[in-house]
């Protein structure tokens, strides 16, 4: 019985927070953001692919590292971990996971493989869609509109989710596409919106539970840049207390700070078994896999909440300032949160999936 | 990741499953009087079969197994699952035997191990005071050395089980002139001690668990200390660690969540069952969120336990270790609070109430992990403690004192 990371996994780990501490440092973070330098985004995903994240939910079949959905968590922490806006989600995540699964795929894993693919996710009709958006699929072409595309980029094919909850691929140069930038709060991820008329699509899978699965990764995956992210802010805030004195003491020794750390630590901590264990049932393809991820994005998103206004908080004046750049990082906990269903949404489909409540009950209750 | 226990584990467990179906039935139900014959007879059933007091030497009357987690794991999952009383449990054979193969001597260990696991001999534990809380140091109750006896005078409070206790394990000062963390030394003494004398405290639930106990030169024989004059609070430290361990247990929490999801199944309101109001069923499903993260928590410490790593970076489970009863008792009183809320004005129902839903156990636990979150060090305390040594923050200036 072991729960704990392997050797190879600290290793994996320990390279991507290395690269990332050197090629995207927070004045690297502000470049983007601020849009003077977009071109950090790709840079950094080729970095990664060097070391061969690229690779890793790839199978070992089609030249990949076949590595696992744990393996993908500890990147999307590391990504959280240093706010860094490399697109790995949609390229380095979901669609390697799907496509792998899918029968006549071959060619599009291969161009993952080989880095001449990448993919944007459009599965927001996966958690409800809103502004009386939607897509309906009719003789392989899409119509409507999908809302919040991540990892949103002009160059890039997109993942798209139907109403029916089928899975499509359109190639960026398809007919009817039509797509616009939207600015969210949190600038180290690019979102998007999709218009689709006519538009020629590929149907990948219509298989409910390889649907659930890869909607189940998406969320570890944001669930994981969240404990990173929540990670960074609580060592920040400790360092920062430590630092800083007031009444000739550092902060750090008053009760009051200590224990807004303690409560941060103590909610935190169990984040990081609880991702570990969601992912390892996805790898096992447990029974109880899709409400695990259900829960674990639920429960993270609540405990990254608290913690960001927490964490912010003992930095006192200076956390609220542009200039101490902590900000990222609570706005990344609010975009993970809110994307891809929110706590509310999750845990009613964790019920729904444990069979507490009746699955027709959902839509009059959400509506 | 493996989370498989292996092929010896799985035959341990059958072996178990078929023991408790064959036995079972000898077990005693409910609380009944611990010393009942029945009580006595099921313990020693279950140390010779090694389901109880297993690493025990079998020279001090144990089962004298070596020490594995994972079995003393699937001892605990089996008899909770059969609804079988387990082994005894309570402060002799959970703190004080592990403390006398640590530090007593051999005498005491012949002397109280084997009656002790046997559950012939009761033990209560005398350490808080009224004075003497959160900061247990500052203890006052006094024992000089007079001839061949110790001879003590104080107070003892919060001292559970005493009532019924045959035996005390307890820390007193005996020296005063050390500072306070070294002058204080651990003793044993009867209950049946002249001069001693335990008065009831009845808690906010209506149960007198808890006791105080007064001491008027009580007369103790010089050689029932444990380790040196002096070592008391070294001595009580290391099986501090042990009872903060066993408060948050995510087992329990995982079988009152069940039992709460049961309850919101057949309530209802004007005919619609409860699990089935937004509101209550998202709260519902918010605490097990966070059981299912304390039960995870507890897989990478029971890991951690089991192939002894002591890695760094993610795989340092200091922390996670640290904030189990903090965070396991708050949960626990959550998970208590929401069923009260669930049953609406029925969740007031106590005692003799024939409207009383799961035997009153709602309320009851309700307050009694309330208890749980003061005892065994403050959920206060417990944050010192991992700001302190979880996150390296630094203590609090002390203001000076006339002794300290």
């Amino acid at each position: 019985m072991e729960f704990a990371l392997s050797e190879e996994q600290v290793l994996l780990k320990d390279n991507v927070d290395r690269l990332l501490a050197e090629q995207a440092p927070l004045e690297r973070i502000r470049s983007y953001a601020d849009g003077s330098e977009p071109g950090i985004a790709h840079m950094l995903w080729h970095q990664l692919c060097d070391l061969g994240i690229g690779l890793l939910l790839i199978p070992e079949a089609a030249d990949g590292l076949g590595l696992t959905v744990l393996d993908a968590a500890l990147v999307a922490e590391s990504l959280g971990s240093a706010v860094a806006p490399a697109p790995v989600l949609g390229s380095g995540i979901v669609a390697p996971y799907l496509l792998a699964e899918v029968p006549d795929a071959g060619d599009a894993l291969a161009a993952l493989a080989a880095g001449e693919l990448r993919v944007g996710l459009a599965l927001s009709e996966l958690a409800g869609a809103r502004e009386d958006s939607g897509v309906v699929a009719h003789n392989g072409k899409l119509n409507g509109r999908s809302l919040h595309v991540l990892d949103f980029d002009e160059q890039s094919a997109y993942l798209v989710a139907d109403g029916k909850r089928q899975l499509y691929l359109v190639d960026p140069q398809a007919a009817g596409l039509s797509g616009r930038s939207l600015t969210t709060i949190d600038r180290t991820r690019a979102t998007g919106e999709l218009s689709f008329s006519d538009t020629p699509a590929r149907l990948l899978t219509t298989d409910p539970d390889l649907c659930a699965r890869t909607l189940a990764l998406a969320r570890i995956a944001l669930a994981a840049d969240s404990l990173g992210a929540a990670s960074t802010m609580l060592s920040a805030a400790v360092e920062y207390a430590k630092q800083r004195e007031q009444f000739n003491r550092p902060i750090a020794s008053f009760q009051a700070v200590k224990h807004m750390c303690a409560e941060m630590a103590a909610a935190l901590e169990p984040c990081r078994a609880m991702v570990w264990y969601a992912a390892h049932k996805l790898d096992e393809r447990e029974a109880d896999a899709v409400m695990m991820a259900c829960h674990t994005k639920a429960h993270i998103a609540d405990v990254g909440k608290r913690l960001a206004k927490t964490a912010t908080e003992v930095h006192g004046g200076m956390g609220f300032t542009d200039l101490l750049g902590l900000h990222y990082w609570f706005k990344r906990i609010g975009f993970n949160r809110q994307t891809l269903g929110t706590p509310a949404q999750l845990r009613r489909e964790a019920a729904i999936a444990q069979g507490f409540i009746d699955n027709t009950a959902q839509n009059s209750a959400t509506a | 990741m493996d989370l498989n226990y292996g092929p010896e584990y799985d035959a341990f467990r059958a072996e178990l499953r078929s023991f408790l179906d064959t036995h079972g039935h000898e077990a005693p139900k409910g609380n009944n009087n611990p010393k009942a014959p029945a009580s006595l007879a099921w313990q020693r059933k279950l140390i010779e079969h090694g389901y109880t007091a297993r690493t025990i030497p079998s020279a001090y009357g144990g089962a004298g197994r070596e020490p594995d987690i994972l079995k003393a794991r699937i001892i605990a999952e089996e008899f909770a699952r059969a609804r079988v009383a387990a082994g005894l449990g309570g402060q002799g054979i959970s703190m004080l035997v592990p403390t006398l193969l640590e530090m007593g001597t051999e005498e005491q260990r012949v002397r109280f191990i084997e009656p002790t696991i046997r559950g012939e001999m009761i033990w209560c534990q005398g350490y808080s005071e009224p004075g003497a809380g959160s900061d247990l140091a500052a203890l006052k109750t006094r024992a000089e050395l007079d001839g061949d006896e110790w001879v003590i005078n104080g107070q003892k409070i919060w001292t559970s089980t005493a009532h019924i206790a045959d035996w005390m394990f307890c820390l007193v000062r005996t020296e005063p002139e050390a500072p306070k963390h070294e002058g204080i030394s651990f003793l044993l003494l009867e209950m049946a001690t002249p001069g001693l004398e335990v008065r009831p405290l009845v808690d906010m639930t209506g149960s007198a668990n808890f006791n105080e106990v007064f001491f008027t030169d009580v007369r103790v024989p010089k050689d029932q200390i444990v380790g040196r004059r002096g070592e008391g609070w070294r001595v009580a430290n290391s099986i501090l660690g042990n009872e903060r361990d066993s408060l948050g247990n995510p087992n329990a929490t995982l079988t009152r969540f069940h039992a709460l999801k049961a309850l919101m199944e057949r309530e209802t309101v004007d005919g619609q069952r409860l699990i089935d109001d937004p509101v209550l069923l998202d709260r519902l499903m918010a605490v097990q969120g966070k059981v299912l993260a304390m039960s995870a928590n507890d897989l990478r410490v029971l890991s951690a336990k089991v192939n002894k790593t002591s890695g760094g970076g993610a795989n340092d489970t200091r922390l996670a270790r640290m904030i189990i009863k903090l965070e396991g008792t708050e949960l626990r009183h959550e998970l208590e609070g929401l069923a009260i809320d669930v049953l609406g004005e029925l969740g007031l129902a106590y005692g003799d109430n024939p409207l009383l839903r799961d035997g009153g156990s709602w309320q009851a636990q309700y307050m009694y992990f309330l208890g749980l979150i003061i005892g065994g060090g403050t959920s206060q305390i417990q944050k010192n403690i991992i700001s302190e040594r979880g996150l390296g923050m630094p203590k609090e200036p002390k203001f000076p004192t006339a002794r300290s």
